[in-house]
């Protein structure tokens, strides 16, 4: 069973990883966009993701969505950060989960766009990464975790 | 000058902390190098040709004497005695080690300086006008909104992995000092038909392989919502830009890409939703920026007395009146003046400084300008607000330092990048060239008669050098192996930017000299009246050029 990060400890992950080679949709499996968007009762249904998959088509239906999985086949490309800030925005408050490539350096980053789980691709450094959350305990800008920019708490 | 209080100094020192644990984790093995490049580079730290290169923030070009000296410890304890003002008003370290790199951190966040997001793709340092605040010509001073965007930009979650670096330059005056055409954003404080001070937006400008004059986005903007709709601007070009080919990675091919129309379009749609959000400036945030650039302590003095004892103190010593005359400039203040230090002296790589500099910059300062200091685009200081009285002591002790070269925005006043003796990046050596130029032309009548004269000078596309601005731009180039210049004519970074246009097939390093007298040549025996070389290069175009230049010898 895969692990990640999750409520500030490192879990077994319950569901089963995207297939993109599989046909169809199967129970406890994250699907990849097209699978999802085929599939005409979405309840329930988690999706994944990939980079230049921006999330808008999702957003009529992210009530009945309990998982978006953002993957990261690379680090460096961070387009992922503005897909999960916009679901946010957009009102999604089901599990938001970073996976793939991501550095432990980069989980402030994502938890402040609004990511909740985290599932690195290199589980050795899992720990390290929890750790990692609590690099920063002060920021400027206004984000997810915490709505109000510095300039309108600053005592 | 900006202090940090409680909040940006544990912003600051955290950074520090991660990154020790980060270069900790690299030095054992548990990063790659592809892994910690990004992270190193996010914090200042290149691994050059000979030895990593730490380039230090100076946000908006801001400096206090305590932050002098530190730089000059800095500089003594871990480099090799001397520092290097870049072209982003920033300071590099040529010889740090990386093992040392979270102690010098450590050193600079003692006195409110890092490192944070001076290289790598995400949002640089934002730059400015290098006399905001004491030019006679500004509308607004920019420092204050400078400040709310370093804040914004700073570690800013969603954009530290954009497609490539962007950066961002303020203005407040119609005369663009700080090239914002130039820039990825560029902001100008405007006032609107009512007086109201707002800020123009433009977007998509950049050096590099593809020079672009950046295009108007929103002609006035209420200054609440800056950063919001910067944000916006940010998001279209994280989510849209190219990430396959970095060469067309900027923001301004984005904009060629989808249109400036489209572009808009974009960015609007985007802004809908953060719109009037929390992230929207308040009065008081304004306000509270402002506090901490208002007015030093300025005396009541008699201009016109001032001035006859300068002019006076000018005729008794022509060495100094015609420092005065070259590199001060006039301040809004009655009876001081903006002095510009230059960092030009032939016999020096262009924008280096010394320890020792720095330590005599750190007390000039505290004695004759309010403790501040600026450094500028243009690789030099500036002590912004000298009282004309004052200027004759200021300057002999300047000379006796070797920084009181009268060449302020003439021909030998060269920008050059670090180039192939520091920059593993480099096609070509740069120092050498802007060297071997200065000293062929050294004699400062001859410089003078040239009249004003921007020369820039590049080591390789990427344009640190803004090669493509200067009104003449040299660029270091490969051929087969071999390094060559290739010359560009009518750059301007000013209001009325332009581009400059490439003369024809590169030169060697040899004859480079030889070149620029050719041109300089050209343009004095074409120049009309008082014409600049600009203007006589825009008048008469290049071809004049060409054919002095590749002229066969009979
Ligand atoms: S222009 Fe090229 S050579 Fe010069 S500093 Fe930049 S990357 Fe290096």
């Amino acid at each position: 069973m895969p692990k990640l990060i999750k409520h500030g400890e490192i879990l077994e992950d319950d569901w089963l990883p995207a297939e993109p080679d599989a046909g169809s949709a199967s129970a406890g499996r994250i699907l990849t966009l097209e699978q999802w968007s085929e599939v005409a009762d979405k309840r329930g249904l988690a999706v994944q993701l990939e980079p230049g998959q921006a999330p808008s088509p999702l957003f009529d239906f992210l009530a009945d969505i309990p998982l978006v999985a953002i993957h990261f086949p690379l680090f460096t490309d961070g387009r992922g950060f503005s897909y999960g800030r916009e679901l946010r925005e957009h009102g999604f408050t089901g599990e938001l989960r970073a996976c793939g490539h991501i550095l432990p350096d980069q989980m402030t980053y994502l938890r402040r766009c609004g990511f909740d789980a985290f599932q690195l691709a290199d589980e050795s450094r899992l720990e390290t990464a929890l750790a990692s959350l609590a690099d920063f305990d002060e920021y400027y800008q206004a984000s997810i975790d915490q709505p109000l920019p510095l300039f309108r708490r600053r005592r | 000058m900006y202090l940090y209080d409680e909040y940006d100094q544990r912003i600051v020192d955290q950074r520090v902390t991660q990154f020790r644990g980060q270069t900790e984790r690299f030095l054992a093995g548990q990063l790659t190098e592809a892994e910690f490049l990004p992270l190193r580079l996010q914090n200042g730290l290149y691994i050059q040709r000979l030895a990593p290169m730490l380039r230090i923030a100076v946000p908006y070009g801001l400096l206090d004497s305590g932050k002098l000296r530190k730089l000059a410890h800095i500089t003594r304890v871990y480099d090799k005695g001397y520092a290097h003002v870049s072209t982003r008003q920033n300071i590099q370290l040529n010889w740090p080690r990386l093992e040392e790199v979270p102690d010098i951190l450590a050193e600079l966040a003692s006195v409110q300086m890092h490192a944070i997001q001076t290289s790598g793709n995400c949002i640089r340092n934002t730059t400015t006008d290098q006399y905001a605040g004491v030019a006679t010509d500004e509308l607004e001073d920019p420092r204050p909104y400078c400040e709310i965007i370093r804040q914004w930009s700073t570690l800013h979650p969603e954009f530290a992995f954009l497609p490539r670096k962007f950066k961002i330059a303020v203005c407040g005056t119609s005369a663009d000092r700080a090239a914002i055409y130039a820039h990825d954003i560029g902001v100008e404080l405007v006032a609107d038909d009512g007086g109201r001070m707002g800020c123009k937006i433009l977007a998509g400008g950049g050096l590099g392989r593809t020079p672009v004059i950046g295009a108007v986005i929103c002609e006035w903007l209420d200054k609440k919502h800056l950063l919001t709709y910067l944000e916006a601007i940010l998001r279209v070009y994280n989510k849209n830009g190219r990430r396959d080919n970095k060469f067309k990675a900027r923001i301004k091919i984005l904009v060629k890409a989808m249109g400036v129309d489209a572009f808009r379009e974009a960015v609007e749609q985007e802004w809908e939703a953060l719109r009037d959000g929390p992230g929207t400036l308040t009065d008081a945030e304004i306000e509270r920026a402002k506090s901490f650039f208002t007015d030093p302590p300025y005396l009541v003095l008699d201009d016109d007395a001032v001035g006859a004892e300068l002019r006076a103190q000018g005729e008794a010593d022509p060495i100094f009146g015609n420092w005065v005359r070259r590199n001060t400039l006039a301040h809004r203040v009655p009876g001081y003046r903006i002095v510009n230090i230059s960092l030009k002296a032939t016999g020096f790589a262009p924008g280096d400084i010394t320890d020792t500099q720095l330590e005599l910059m750190a007390e000039l300062a505290d004695e004759y300008s309010f403790g501040e200091v600026r450094t500028t685009h243009q690789q030099n200081l500036v002590l912004a607000d000298v009282q004309a009285g004052k200027l004759y002591t200021l300057w002999q002790r300047l000379q006796a330092a070797g920084l009181a070269t009268p060449n302020h925005g003439y021909l030998t006043d060269i920008i050059c990048c670090p180039g192939g003796d520091y920059c593993s990046l480099a096609n070509a050596k740069s120092i050498p060239v802007a060297e071997a130029i200065q000293s062929r032309f050294d004699d400062l009548d001859y410089l003078y008669d040239l009249g004003p004269l921007e020369l820039n000078i590049s080591g390789c596309m990427n344009a640190c050098g803004h090669h493509h601005i200067g009104h003449i731009g040299i660029l270091g180039v490969d051929k087969k192996g071999q390094e060559f210049y290739q010359v560009c004519l009518g750059g301007s970074q000013a209001k009325d930017a332009s581009i400059g246009k490439i003369l024809g097939p590169s030169f060697s390093q040899e004859d480079m000299p030889e070149i620029i007298e050719r041109i300089l040549q050209t343009y004095l025996e074409l120049r009309e009246d008082e014409e600049i070389f600009l203007d006589t290069f825009r008048r008469v175009g290049i071809e004049p050029f060409k054919e002095r230049v590749y002229a066969k010898a009979d």
